[in-house]
């Protein structure tokens, strides 16, 4: 049916919407987003940060989650005996009681996937806010699409929550600096998820190679 | 039955790239060739490519692995009065008597509910394209959203059951460790967001243009 489709006047930016592949064309301010009009799903995001905002963000991020995995996130005191755990431990002990599939699991959403796409983030911006393109551009950005759902620091810190309440009866339960690391690293990688526009590092990225 | 405006950028012969999202005129003759996104080099296709097998099998893996998640322990408490097997459900009771109903409640719906509707709402989602089905799609489209957001939640009960293994080790009144549920505990979680992942929303509406397709054709005729 075709032939009853208007064509958009050329020059119009032209979206197709990635749930249900309605074909529209962007409205003129797309700053403030876009949504799709047949399944209300988000075509643009808002107001994307410029690339050295974003950086910022991914360097608090990287360094906050240094601190989140040194520091113990809570320990545990009950006769004179102290225990305390970061989420590495955590792994660990499972991986002793091998329990590997587990830890593993532990090991790859709350530490490794994070923390990898941190660094991703790092090595796609800073060449960017810099004017280079880096190299292998598009397959550090497949890797960042591939790895974002697995990251789920905000589920380990409701997780931490839990355990403290079914501790509180049996022990001391202290609250460490991990704990407060965590907080912040959730704050700062839902701040950068927001406003993260791979259509826009897109742009920058063909930019910076043409004008090499 | 409503209907609704036939545009879909397949239609018009426009992809979107898997990769990087950017829309792609494929022309009539390339369109059965395996072609490549010129921004990114990925391979393009009108929709995930195998989208409901993988995601029935990763499904249907899930719902198998769902039962022992529920009936195995998935902590065992050693004690010096014996020892305690917990399963998912008997912890939320835990939480209950003690007390701490607020805290019962989101584990609750984070470790029980949650996958429980995840695979219900799958299969729907999943039988509904099957049956070619022009039933509410918009509401089956933000059900899709809603799967790929809630999906990590459920992995609560995993840290959980981790944070005590490691912190109740040393304490000469009780070991904890972890039992085999919680291996299917993850593997559901795992299972259950790999089949949200592999299914296509687009299939909901693609239907509609089909059969619009069809009958202009028999019109046509």
């Amino acid at each position: 049916m075709s032939q009853n489709i208007r064509q958009p006047a050329t020059g119009t930016r032209l979206l197709a919407c990635h749930e249900c592949d309605l074909l529209q064309s962007a409205p003129p301010q797309t700053e403030q987003g876009a949504l799709c009009c047949r399944c209300g799903c988000q075509l643009l995001p808002g107001p994307a940060y410029r690339p050295t905002t974003s950086l910022a963000l991914v360097l608090a991020g990287l360094l906050v989650f240094v601190l989140a995995n040194v520091f113990p996130v809570v320990g545990l005191e009950a006769n004179g005996v102290k225990t305390a755990t970061t989420l590495l431990g955590t792994a660990w002990q499972l991986s002793q009681q091998q329990i590997e599939p587990v830890a593993l699991l532990v090991l790859l959403t709350g530490v490794l996937t994070p923390g990898l796409e941190l660094l991703c983030l790092l090595y796609l911006l800073l060449p960017l806010a810099l004017g280079h393109a880096p190299p292998g551009f598009a397959r550090v950005m497949r890797l960042v699409r591939v790895l974002h759902p697995w990251g789920m620091v905000e589920v380990f810190l409701l997780g931490v929550l839990v355990s403290l309440v079914k501790l509180a009866h049996m022990a001391e339960v202290h609250p460490g600096i991990g704990l407060w690391s965590f907080f912040a690293l959730i704050i700062l990688l839902a701040g950068n998820a927001s406003r993260f526009d791979p259509g826009l590092l897109w742009e920058r990225y063909l930019a910076c190679r043409a004008t090499r | 039955m409503p209907r609704y405006q036939v545009n879909s950028a397949a239609s018009q012969g426009l992809w979107t790239c898997h990769g990087c999202g950017l829309l792609c005129r494929v022309g009539k003759t390339q369109a059965d060739r395996a072609s490549c996104c010129p921004r990114c080099g990925a391979g393009l296709h009108r929709r995930k490519p195998h989208s409901l097998q993988y995601a029935w099998a990763f499904l249907l893996a899930a719902i198998v692995c769902y039962i022992p998640a529920n009936l195995m322990p998935i902590m065992l408490t050693e004690m010096l009065s014996g020892t305690q097997r917990d399963t998912i459900m008997s912890g939320v009771a835990y939480l209950w008597r003690n007390g701490s109903w607020p805290l019962a409640l989101v584990v609750f719906i984070a470790s029980v509910l949650v996958p429980l509707l995840k695979i219900l709402s799958m299969l729907l989602l999943l039988l509904t394209v099957h049956w070619r089905s022009r039933w509410a799609p918009r509401q089956r489209t933000r059900l899709y959203r809603l799967l790929e957001v809630v999906g990590p939640w459920s992995m609560l009960d995993i840290y959980v059951v981790g944070l005590l293994v490691a912190l109740v080790q040393l304490q000469s009144l009780a070991t904890i460790k972890a039992g085999p549920g919680a291996v299917a505990f993850g593997a559901v979680v795992v299972l259950t967001m790999l089949s949200a992942m592999h299914f296509d929303p687009r299939l909901i509406w693609d239907v509609f243009e089909d059969d619009d397709e069809r009958q202009a054709s028999a019109a046509n005729d």
